[in-house]
């Protein structure tokens, strides 16, 4: 499926640029500076880029690490096929995928992860760590993040620990009869 | 053989319910006693709240991703009790009498819910299972029994094994219960295993299980390292008179699989009929104003709700549709539950969404929202319809990441009866929670990781029928003596409600038949413990049933 003369250098800045545009596209954020290309600037706020995507992935605990520059070689096969299919005109100074516009992006990451496609998997497993660098910050001890206000944690709204570390919540609960029992219901509280 | 091997009576492969409570009881009647378990020994201080890669968390669980489905499942000493929620409800009547895909009862006829409840009165005294009371009920749980209430439906608060006057409300109890106010086998069962002389080795994974001359069992393991998983650190064999398999529902038929080399022909149902207990989620988006002006909710700081993080776990469930009455496939119970950020959030879909739905521009809107999100367990009646293919070089899954995620080799194809019961709950979950714009409600996408079970069940079944059953209505393996299985893979089929009380049932109900079997290879064991804390009332009650689990 691959040409010589369409493969893009997979590693370095191409890389990294494409890479970030795979993970803006899962949780889009603001650009870091004017001309910024591999963000969208489709929302406003940090998005999986931000929030560390680039260093989520690039760790060997992910088990993607070393598959990165097939990755990205590959999504920007697909974005030069899906432009040519749709008469696009990809900017030439950037990788394919990220000449793409967003919704372009978005709608090649669908095709991509549809069931049935034969790589859908690969597409997954990536979508999902962009996704954890920004709601989970699995890359980072999560109090830490919080502290150091991790984009994704503080978009969320997710609280601060005490100071060991440790959660915990004194009033969790309304600790009012919301709601009639089951008539069929055993003393301990079982279904009958 | 070797004459170096290792020896032990009782070889128990899994220290989750199906493994602690076979290893509690033979140890306490006199067996020597040896358990493996495939993750690490963490103990309560060592759990940590903490979502990075490598912490406490992603080193007690599993995610491992099929074709067509999921299985989240536990992976330490203490397997799924360190990463349940702790609800601990007993199947509904009508289960047991459950055709499924074969058309005939699916259950052993031995077993019904008369027959099981002296053996889950054992589970309840041995965990502290208990009803709980509104006052423990979190935010989230009351929330939804108040939408219950206001659509028409009841609502309960749930039977869970926690002590709640331990409990903080962290929300962090699929990560280990720091406070140990979870009842997890780490407070009770396996300490009382230990206590009676059982050894319990962490780290070890069973590859898989050969003959020796004598007619006992060689079982073969490699040694895992203690941080990443895809490293092996060694291997080893250790022989045993009577092997306890309980590696749970996505492992224990892969090692059967896999030993069949060695072995002979295992019965066609190992592998099999696994069933993700029909389970499904919804999440809500709440409207925390109409939230307050339906019901009244008030945290008292002039929130309504926003209380997705505080909490443990489900809290209330309804039951409206466990009624034995209904036909096979209608009946489910739609429960509240937390789930953590990292590998669920992705599959939250956004409701009306114009572009994709669960990623994207409009997905990371509902991020913002994440504190008013509340999800919706529902537990229906699938068709068993999962087939575990060829074995993967070791272990069940080929491992991806250090910790946590692999690749397994389940494929699960719903039926138009699983479809239709999973497009009911959903529908009832919208009606309830969409009602006078509470919320916005979408189920999990299945595209990107298929269905996904926190509870696998049935790939190795108990049952009455050689086809359609791996076990023998005493969890013993068809033609394979010696060899039980007490995990969630010999529960029939799906339950409607959370299954780790069935689970531990089954495996208490089982313990007799395996005592039996050990004495007569000559093992030195008697049957009739009390519970792990001394408690005897759970015993008096299944004494006088033990005639009926003895083999003559």
């Amino acid at each position: 499926m691959r040409s010589e003369n369409e493969r893009v250098a997979p590693d370095g800045e191409l890389r990294t640029i494409t890479l970030e545009a795979y993970a803006d596209t899962i949780v889009p954020g603001q650009k870091r500076h004017d001309g910024d290309r591999a963000i969208a600037g489709v929302a406003t706020g940090g998005g999986a880029v931000q929030a560390g995507a680039l260093e989520l992935l690039q760790w060997d605990a992910t088990g993607i690490h070393d598959g990165l520059d097939d990755l990205a070689r590959l999504v920007n096969e697909h974005a030069t096929a899906y432009a040519a299919e749709r008469s696009i005109a990809l900017d030439p100074s950037v990788p394919p995928f990220v000449a793409l516009e967003y919704d372009d992006r978005a709608a090649l990451i669908l095709l991509l992860t549809t069931p049935g496609h034969p790589e859908k998997d690969f597409w997954v497993m990536l979508s999902l760590f962009c996704n954890m660098a920004f709601d989970s910050a699995a890359h980072l001890p999560t109090a830490q993040a919080l502290a150091d206000g991790h984009p994704g944690l503080a978009a969320m709204g997710l609280s601060h620990p005490d100071a060991d570390g440790l959660w915990r919540f004194k009033d969790f609960g309304y600790g009012r009869e919301l709601a009639r029992l089951h008539p069929d219901t055993t003393p301990s509280g079982s279904p009958a | 053989m070797s004459s170096t091997a290792e020896h032990t009576d009782v070889l128990v492969i899994g220290s989750g319910f199906g493994g602690a409570i076979a290893a509690y009881h033979l140890a306490a009647g006199g067996a020597k006693v040896t358990v493996l378990e495939r993750g690490p020994w963490l103990k309560s201080a060592d759990f940590e709240h903490d979502y990075k890669l490598g912490s406490s968390y992603t080193r007690a669980f599993d995610f491992v991703v099929g074709d067509g489905m999921s299985i989240l499942g536990g992976n330490c000493v203490g397997g799924g009790s360190v990463v349940y929620f702790a609800a601990m409800p007993r199947a509904p009547r009508f289960v047991f009498d459950r055709q499924g895909s074969i058309g005939r009862r699916m259950w052993p006829g031995a077993v019904s819910r008369d027959t099981l409840d002296p053996w889950y009165d054992r589970v309840e005294e041995s965990l502290s299972v208990a009803k709980q009371d509104w006052n423990d009920v979190s935010y989230a749980g009351g929330l939804w029994a108040a939408a219950c209430d206001h659509a028409g439906r009841t609502a309960n608060p749930l039977a869970v094994a926690i002590d709640n006057t331990k409990c903080v409300n962290c929300n962090w109890m699929m990560a280990g219960c720091r406070f140990e106010a979870k009842q997890s086998l780490l407070v009770n069962y396996l300490p009382a295993a230990l206590a009676h002389g059982a050894e319990i080795r962490p780290l070890h994974e069973v590859q898989h299980i050969s003959r020796t001359s004598d007619g006992d069992y060689r079982v073969h393991y490699n040694v895992i390292h203690d941080e990443d998983y895809r490293l092996q650190a060694g291997s080893g064999v250790i022989e045993a008179k009577i092997v306890v398999m309980a590696a749970g529902a996505g492992a224990t038929p892969v090692i059967l699989q896999r030993s069949e080399a060695h072995l002979g022909t295992m019965p066609r149902a190992v592998g099999r009929y696994f069933s993700g207990n029909g389970e499904r989620l919804n999440t809500a988006i709440i409207d925390e104003k109409r939230a307050a002006e339906l019901f009244g909710l008030d945290r008292g700081d002039g929130l309504a709700y926003a209380a997705n993080q505080i909490g443990k776990g489900p809290t209330v469930a309804s039951w409206d549709k466990l009624d034995g009455s209904l036909p096979e496939y209608s009946r489910y119970s739609l429960e509240q539950l937390y789930f953590p950020p990292g590998l669920g959030t992705i599959l939250a879909q956004v409701p009306d969404a114009a572009g994709p739905t669960w990623f994207g521009r409009e997905k990371k809107e509902i991020l913002k929202k994440w504190t008013s999100w509340l999800t919706i367990f529902s537990m229906i009646e699938d068709d068993n319809e999962g087939v575990f293919g060829p074995p993967p070089a070791t272990g069940n899954a080929h491992r991806i990441s250090q910790q946590m995620l692999g690749r397994g080799n389940l494929r699960y194809d719903p039926t138009k009866n699983t479809l239709g019961a999973w497009a009911a709950s959903d529908a009832e979950v919208k009606e309830i929670l969409e009602k006078d714009g509470l919320a916005k409600v979408m189920p999990w996408t299945n595209d990107l990781v298929g269905a996904y079970t926190v509870h696998p069940l049935s790939s190795c079944r108990m049952g009455d029928d050689p086809l359609t059953s791996a076990l023998d209505d005493r969890n013993e393996l068809r033609d394979h003596p010696g060899i039980f299985v007490t995990d969630g893979s010999a529960v029939p089929g799906a339950l409607t409600v959370n299954p780790a009380m069935t689970i531990a049932a089954l495996a208490e109900r089982a313990v007799p038949g395996i005592v039996q079997a050990a004495q007569r290879k000559g093992i030195s064991v008697t049957y009739g413990a009390p519970a792990p804390d001394g408690s005897r009332s759970g015993r008096k009650k299944v004494l006088p049933l033990l005639p009926t689990l003895t083999r003559t």
